[in-house]
């Protein structure tokens, strides 16, 4: 026998279902531990894609519990529209069953292979099958279905079915059990919490193990879900035009300006010219050729962009702050949202935001995090057109140290929205080297940059006024004292050095041999009217001047006194107790006023 | 100056500068001082006493701020503290003062170069040197080994010493106080001082001092004031050459500048402390070239060095941009006791003896 026969016999063709078997960390199932953050993520974008699309505010429930050595029950419910009955099988239990694949608009999953590989990773770690539940409305019954894989005919094998019941009155609750481990606690957790920062307007609630916690909602706005558009003619390829034409009955004129975004009799005129083609052809008799001279047509004629506005759907810039302010607690946040823009034909835009100070940590490399169609990117970094933005920009220009990345409390967001979010791989971890997305990118990052310098420079010129403060009402008076002692004279009165340097109201406060004493110096030309309030431990009961009223609060007393102060003139209280605390002046401008605390 | 002259001088130069505060706060002003610039970019060279000196740029030091406001105060402590051991005639080392400084609260330093800082910034302001504050250094003195007799008070009274006959093989230690020292006699032709221990004790064990009527000194690397004082007054008081012998690169060639021209650090007192007669003997960059010597490959922070001496006006002159140029092209240091290379006895026979006499000393 010869060596091709022999050969021959194990020639077959392989399943998509086998050849991801094989080819896991195509998916995102590289490891136990990043399967169940893979399988979260598939299940909450499908959900959030759902909702959506339903036009209902996303309520999401997630649960991680330890069922068994090693095996993990993972659910995710939603309160979506449903799928109906005769579907369900086929979205868990099938690879690349979709209804986004063929549509022209920015989605979370866009191939249909995401949840039925989580399907799949379950039935080849534990054996378990994967329970769903599903309801398309109040009026329906929900159905659960016990599904697993055919792994060799690529459909699903329904273990059981039947209707239920189900305390939601519309959604869908996935449950998948695999043997995995929680060393990855941290990246999921830190997973939720972006995902909830891009998607204000959804409510996520969690249980992880023995905890449980919410990220909430901070718009009740639902967001509106971005319309298909046609396809355009700079991004299209030959097997998709040849797809197109080969199911059209129309003539090539009326094809082009019926089947492509932008494209008008005039421009379809144009095309046809240009390939050396006749208007009136019959589409679905063009030869491969003839359609490759029209592809190369297509590409030469000038198009306008495509429309960007209905398929896209960016945060906004008011919201990715609302979002970034409740999970990080920070002194500055500004958000850009760019113009909408073009790669290839298909329509994207970039959002960024930039934090500073606040919890973030002051020392160390900035954090960025990575969104592409409102869906965080964990992994990859490195790979990713977005990080190699970062480390270009110049952020020595905006004052800010930078080592490659930026160096110091700060935060950077990037997201990038797009009906084709070009990833480098099918495991969607990091974006592709698109010179049009990376100048946009570049230049958000840009824009930031030289808001973050205004807020900073702003904040050292505050500082160092306070800075100046300190010296000449703390330390210039400690000098006095000192230099007075040592020249042996009368202690200098340094009041009159303050009133010269600050022309402004000047509250200080200290604590002496059991004694604390508040006074204010009004240095300023007018009349000061104003409310002091001094919040500490001590109930201020011997006040040489009484309180306006006094409130106390877990053992911490605020204490409000109402004072006139006369223009160069000194009000003063004291009062026995262990100082701390804090002290605030109200009813004067910020800028007429300064507050110096003496013990710090 | 005697010490009851000094004391007095420094009392009155104390109380001035805190009267000035204290008339600049009477005055609703905002206490300053100002204080000449100490760096290389402001030394410049006294033809009269023939020593770098600090030049005319001042920086203003005023209590505007948060950081100058505590320099003043600590400033200001500084002072109590030493017009208190004046009163009370003791004294402390610096780095006593540095502990005592724990409490003063806000006045209290944050290091001891903060506290030796603001001694040698009151040194400038009074023109008395730290002695005159009772404030002694935690350096300990080099030694000193040779043909030459001086007599010291030591608190345990007046003593006579001999240098070769009546000290160890290790030589005189050279006191903090060295203007207690009173330079009796001597049978010397030269005095050459060694940066390195290796290198005197070599000198010491081959006889050199006898042979050549030297006497050795160890400047133990960048030498202590007290080191430079004991030159300058050697070489004031005896007319003696001062010779210094250092390894081959550029931080030696810095112990050498120190040593004849003052220190940047202390260029207010160049006039006590440099010797500006003093000769640069080696190891020349042209020496690892003619000698052949062992040598190591400069690194970064060297050719940084050298390229600085470049710019340094103490460096500005044909022998030293010859010789740093020559050392850069080469890129090679060498130490001193490279030497050892030829024998043990290459330096004392050979080296010095032909550098020495080429230098018009022998």
């Amino acid at each position: 026998m010869v060596l091709a026969d022999e050969l021959a016999k194990q020639q077959r063709s392989i399943s998509v279902a086998e050849f991801f078997e094989k080819n896991k960390h195509l998916l995102g199932f590289d490891s136990p531990t990043r399967g169940v953050i893979t399988t979260i993520k598939e299940a909450v974008d499908n959900a959030l894609d759902a909702c959506e699309e339903a036009q209902v505010l996303p309520d999401i429930f997630i649960s991680i519990k330890k069922v068994g050595n090693e095996v993990f029950r993972i659910i995710v419910e939603d309160n979506g529209p449903g799928i109906i009955p005769s579907q369900v099988p086929f979205v868990f239990g099938k690879l690349l069953y979709g209804s986004r694949f063929h549509q022209i608009r920015q989605t979370r999953g866009q191939q249909g292979i995401g949840i039925s590989a989580a399907v799949l990773y379950a039935q080849l770690t534990s054996g378990t099958p994967t329970t769903v539940i599903s309801r398309t409305g109040a009026k329906e019954p929900a159905h659960k279905f016990e599904i697993l894989i055919r792994i060799e005919a690529n459909e699903p094998d329904i273990i059981s079915q039947g209707p239920i019941e189900w305390d939601r009155t519309h959604g869908t609750r996935v449950q998948i059990e695999f043997r995995s481990t929680m060393s990855a606690k941290k990246k999921l957790v830190e997973y939720l919490r972006y995902t909830s920062v891009v998607n204000p307007h959804a409510r996520f609630r969690v249980e992880l193990d023995d905890e449980s916690f919410t990220f909430e909602r901070v718009s009740q706005e639902v967001i509106a879900c971005p319309v298909a558009i046609q396809p355009h003619p700079h991004g299209i390829e030959f097997g998709q035009l040849k797809r197109l034409a080969a199911a059209s009955n129309q003539k090539l004129m009326d094809f082009l300006a019926g089947t492509f975004s932008r494209v008008g009799k005039k421009t379809a005129l144009e095309m046809c010219e240009s390939a050396g083609l006749k208007s009136t052809a019959k589409v679905g008799s063009l030869s491969a050729d003839e359609l490759k001279a029209l592809l190369a047509a297509m590409q030469v004629v000038a198009v306008p962009a495509p429309p960007t506005t209905q398929c896209l759907s960016p945060i906004g810039e008011e919201l990715i702050r609302r979002g970034l302010d409740k999970e990080f607690q920070m002194d500055f946040v500004a958000a850009r949202t760019r113009p909408s823009s073009v790669f290839s034909g298909h329509p994207f835009m970039v959002e960024a935001a930039i934090g500073y100070g606040g919890k973030l940590p002051a020392e160390g490399n900035a954090i960025l995090i990575r969104f592409a169609n409102r869906v965080p990117l964990m992994y990859q970094q490195g790979a990713c057109a977005i990080t190699q933005c970062v480390t270009n920009v110049n952020w020595k220009a905006y004052n800010i140290s930078q080592q490659g990345f930026p160096v110091g409390p700060i935060l950077i967001l990037v997201h990038v929205a797009s009906t084709n979010v070009p990833f480098t791989s099918e495991s969607k971890d990091a974006i592709a080297n698109i010179p049009e997305i990376e100048k946009e990118v570049t230049l958000v990052l840009q824009e930031l940059g030289r808001e973050l310098k205004h807020f900073v420079s702003r904040r050292d010129r505050n500082q160092l006024a306070e800075d100046r403060a300190r010296a000449v009402c703390a330390i210039i008076p400690e000098l006095a004292v000192k230099v007075s002692e040592i020249v042996e004279k009368p202690v200098v009165d340094t009041a009159p050095i303050e009133g010269k340097l600050m022309r402004k109201l000047i509250a200080k406060r200290w604590t002496e041999k059991g004694k604390i004493t508040i006074e204010i110096n009004n240095y300023t030309g007018n009349a000061a009217e104003i409310s002091i309030y001094d919040i500490s431990g001590d109930n201020a009961e011997d006040a040489t001047s009484v309180p306006a009223f006094v409130n106390e609060m877990d053992g911490q007393f605020t204490k409000v006194w109402k004072a006139s102060i006369p223009p160069q003139t000194v009000w003063r209280v004291s009062y026995s107790g262990k100082g701390g605390g804090m002290i605030e002046i109200r009813g004067i401008e910020e800028n007429k006023k300064m507050v110096v605390d003496l013990d710090v | 100056m005697s010490k009851e002259e000094l004391d007095k001088k420094s009392m009155a130069a104390l109380l001035g500068i805190a009267s000035a505060w204290y008339d600049q706060m009477k005055a609703g002003e905002i206490p300053s001082i100002s204080l000449p610039t100490r760096t290389k970019y402001n030394i410049e060279f006294d033809d009269a006493s023939e020593v770098w000196k600090y030049g005319e740029k001042e920086s203003m030091r005023t209590a505007a701020s948060a950081k100058s406001a505590t320099h003043l105060l600590k400033m200001a402590y500084v002072i109590g503290f030493v017009k208190q051991q004046l009163i009370e005639n003791r004294s402390s080392t610096l780095r006593e003062m540095y502990y005592i400084s724990e409490g003063w609260k806000r006045a209290k330093f944050g290091a001891q170069d903060e506290s030796n800082f603001l001694i040698e910034d009151l040194e400038i302001l009074t023109e008395v040197p730290r002695e005159g504050f009772h404030l002694r250094p935690e350096e300990d003195g080099a030694s000193i080994y040779g043909p030459m007799r001086i007599k010291e008070m030591t608190r345990r009274g007046l003593k006579t010493i001999h240098c070769q006959d009546d000290v160890g093989g290790a030589g005189y230690s050279i006191p903090n106080n060295v203007e207690n020292i009173e330079f009796v006699d001597h049978n010397a032709k030269f005095v050459i001082a060694l940066e390195t221990g290796g290198m005197y004790d070599r000198l010491i064990e081959n006889g050199f001092d006898e042979e050549f009527d030297a006497i050795l000194l160890h400047l133990k690397g960048q030498p202590a004031r007290s080191t430079r004082r004991m030159l300058n007054k050697i070489n004031a008081t005896w007319g003696l050459p001062i010779l210094v012998f250092t390894d081959g690169d550029p931080w030696s060639y810095r112990i050498f500048a120190s040593v004849a021209y003052g220190a940047i650090k202390s260029a207010h007192m160049s006039e006590l402390l440099a010797t500006p007669r003093a000769q640069f003997v080696g190891l020349q960059p042209s020496d690892i070239r003619d000698y052949n010597l062992p040598s190591d490959k400069l690194s970064e922070k060297d050719i940084e060095a050298l390229n600085s001496e470049l710019t340094d006006p103490r460096f500005a002159t044909d022998y030293w941009k010859k010789q740093i140029n020559l050392q850069l092209e080469m890129g090679l240091k060498s130490e001193q006791q490279a030497f050892a290379a030829r024998g043990l006895d290459f330096v004392t026979k050979k080296y010095l003896p032909e550098r020495l006499s080429a230098m018009g000393i022998i």
